[in-house]
């Protein structure tokens, strides 16, 4: 299979007056599609900054990003903006919905900026809400539900471009932990479905989601390692 | 994606904070409505003024004495005694003076009058036949100064409004004497009231035979003015160069800086008074643009208030991949929104101030179509240029940097 992200010999520094702190040391990996991979590290590991470059959110100091077939890391920021809209669907830790905006509206909103007809897109956000279990909360504003279920709309969104990559940031992180589990069996289920997962966490039990592990420290990725358990469950899954 | 929805989401945007909405409009709608009323009434004075100029009489040319000089002392200009009878009666006669339609030699002054137990000091003006022609000058009720009249030095007056109901209150003054420097008068006319103040009044005057007046009541040979009517407008400056010229061969002058008169047209008039009254709109529409100005710079505040507020929203929008044009067109719709409505509130402020203020003051009431549509067009670009700043700033933002702000 194709890899979705490749990335090789990528650096990220930043400076000030003052010093010059190194984030990324020479990373190189990549990703096939299909793939569900956590990316895991400390807090200060670079694991943050790894996300906003795979994300198209920051460019890298050194190396090189290809992603589905393009190279990011030269393009300027309404190019990136369109990389972003066409290839990637982001859920954030905090889930980022507009306030007082319906859920419909906020599924609709990636669309919309990539000039997708109306009808096209109502027709298209209602039915990942249905997926996601909010069918019947499409009129509702984005603050009147709860934690849970505004990180649901925030993965219908995610993939209501059909993008090549989802990334997750630290996804249950604001949110209980039983429908935690509701929300990774949703990656889960999405992930079956052919996406391909990118997230970062620090939490062990989240990451035993991913098929593929990646641990980061200090700047440098220290292990990268299918998830046994994970690989067992789907050939389980696939030979039932 | 599409633009009116853009709009509407910049509408929306708007309408949930209302009090901060109504505020930041409030500068643009007094700034606008300011130079709306201000603009109005300048031009409502400055039409006032051209009317009542204009009711002084239609295409009025009119020749006064120039200063005269004795030795190296010039005397005040007007103070001459440069104008005489035979003049007047030379305007009317040459056969070079093709565009003159009528000529109405004049003598006044100032005079106190008497009837009865009521006096009152008012303009006595000599005049001939032709001054009620030249001048417009209607009459209520009677006859004006017929040329009989003058030829006769018949001791009547035609007396306006204003000194009929000083001198004879509820009484009809037809027939009625009344008293000039001594001498009786019989009243045979009175006009219509033409209205205006001060040096303008039409109303509070007295017309005599001008040969009465000369020779009975102010005792001088001279003439204090000679007022033209043109054939037309068109041949105004024709009129002005016949009768100079030959006013200048009859006083025996070559050089026409040397003139002992000077003509003024009716224009001049009108031009010097609104030269007057547009240098003081423009002034107050000045300090009134500045409270626009004060106006623009409150929407750029509350538009980068708003784009601060809105960091993480910003962040959002531009991950998720909106590009900065985006970002841009809907912070200006945000501030184009805000100046356009504080303009057609200040509009409508603006022309209701002026409405009261005429409706009050039973003044001309102007409203200019080109002022409406300047404050238009103005309150629009407010909003484009002190919107700008505020919205580049908006999608200049960093994806990652905005997602993070607290």
């Amino acid at each position: 299979m194709s890899a979705i992200i490749s990335v090789s010999h990528l650096t990220k520094v930043y400076s000030s007056e003052a010093m010059q702190t190194t984030a990324l040391q020479d990373i190189t990996f990549s990703i096939k599609k299909g793939e569900f991979v956590a990316i895991m590290g400390p807090s200060g590991s670079g694991k943050s900054t790894l996300m906003h470059i795979i994300g198209a959110l920051d460019k890298p100091t050194s190396g090189t990003y290809v992603l589905d077939g393009k190279n990011v890391e030269k393009l300027n920021d309404d190019e990136l903006a369109e990389i972003r809209n066409k290839k990637i669907g982001f859920i954030f830790q905090a889930f980022n919905l507009l306030p007082r905006t319906t859920v419909l509206q906020n599924v609709m909103l990636p669309m919309r900026y990539a000039g997708i007809p109306k009808n096209e897109r109502i027709k298209r956000a209602t039915e990942y809400l249905q997926m996601v279990g909010l069918g019947h909360r499409l009129d509702y504003l984005s603050n009147q539900i709860s934690g849970g279920q505004q990180q649901r709309v925030a993965i219908a969104r995610g993939i209501a471009m059909n993008p090549a990559l989802l990334l997750a940031d630290e996804p249950t992180g604001n949110i209980a932990s039983q429908q935690a589990e509701e929300i990774m069996a949703i990656f889960q289920k999405i992930n079956n479905e052919g996406h391909t997962i990118v997230m970062i966490t620090h939490e062990p039990d989240i990451a035993a989601h991913a098929k593929r592990i990646i641990m980061v420290k200090d700047g440098k990725i220290v292990s990268d390692k299918l998830n046994p358990k994970q690989i067992k469950a789907k050939l389980h899954h696939l030979t039932d | 994606m599409e633009i009116n929805e853009l709009f509407l989401e910049s509408l929306k945007t708007l309408t949930i904070n209302k009090l901060r909405t109504g505020l930041a409009i409030l500068g643009i709608v007094i700034g606008i409505g300011s130079v709306i009323a201000l603009v109005s009434l300048g031009q409502a004075t400055q039409q006032a003024i051209q009317n009542q100029i204009q009711s002084l009489g239609a295409n009025l040319l009119t020749v006064s004495p120039g200063s005269t000089t004795t030795g190296a002392v010039r005397g005040a200009a007007g103070g001459g005694e440069t104008l005489t009878n035979a003049d007047a009666t030379a305007i009317q006669t040459s056969p070079e003076v093709t565009t003159v339609k009528a000529v109405s030699p004049e003598v006044q002054s100032r005079s106190q009058v008497t009837a009865g137990r009521n006096n009152s000091n008012i303009q006595i003006i000599g005049a001939t036949a032709a001054y009620a022609e030249v001048h417009k000058v209607e009459l209520a009720e009677g006859t004006f100064i017929t040329d009989a009249d003058n030829t006769l030095m018949s001791k009547v007056v035609v007396i306006g409004p204003q000194v009929a109901s000083d001198l004879f209150a509820t009484t009809d003054p037809l027939g009625q004497s009344i008293r000039i420097s001594g001498i009786s008068f019989r009243v045979i006319g009175v006009t219509e009231s033409k209205g205006g103040t001060g040096f303008l009044n039409q109303d509070n005057i007295a017309y005599i035979p001008l040969n009465t007046a000369q020779k009975e009541v102010f005792g001088q040979t001279y003439l204090n003015s000679i007022s033209l009517e043109a054939a037309s407008s068109e041949v105004m400056t024709q009129a002005e160069n016949e009768v100079g010229y030959l006013l200048l061969a009859r006083h025996k002058l070559s050089d026409p800086t040397q003139a002992d008169f000077s003509i003024f047209s009716q224009q001049d008039i009108i031009n010097t008074a609104s030269a007057t009254t547009g240098t003081f709109t423009t002034l107050l529409s000045g300090i009134a643009a500045i409270s626009l100005l004060v106006g623009g710079i409150g929407i750029m505040n509350i538009m980068l208030v708003t784009v601060t507020e809105r960091t993480r929203e910003i962040g959002l929008r531009k991950a998720l991949g909106a590009k900065k044009s985006i970002i841009i067109t809907q912070f200006l719709y945000e501030s184009i929104i805000l100046t356009f409505a504080g303009g057609i509130v200040g509009i409508v402020l603006g022309v209701t101030a002026s409405f009261l203020y005429s409706y009050f003051t039973q003044s001309i009431f102007v409203v200019s179509a080109v002022s409406v549509l300047l404050a238009f067009i103005v309150s629009a670009g407010i909003g484009v240029i002190f919107g700008w700043y505020p919205a580049h700033r908006a999608a200049n933002l960093q994806p990652i940097e905005a997602l993070r702000y607290e």
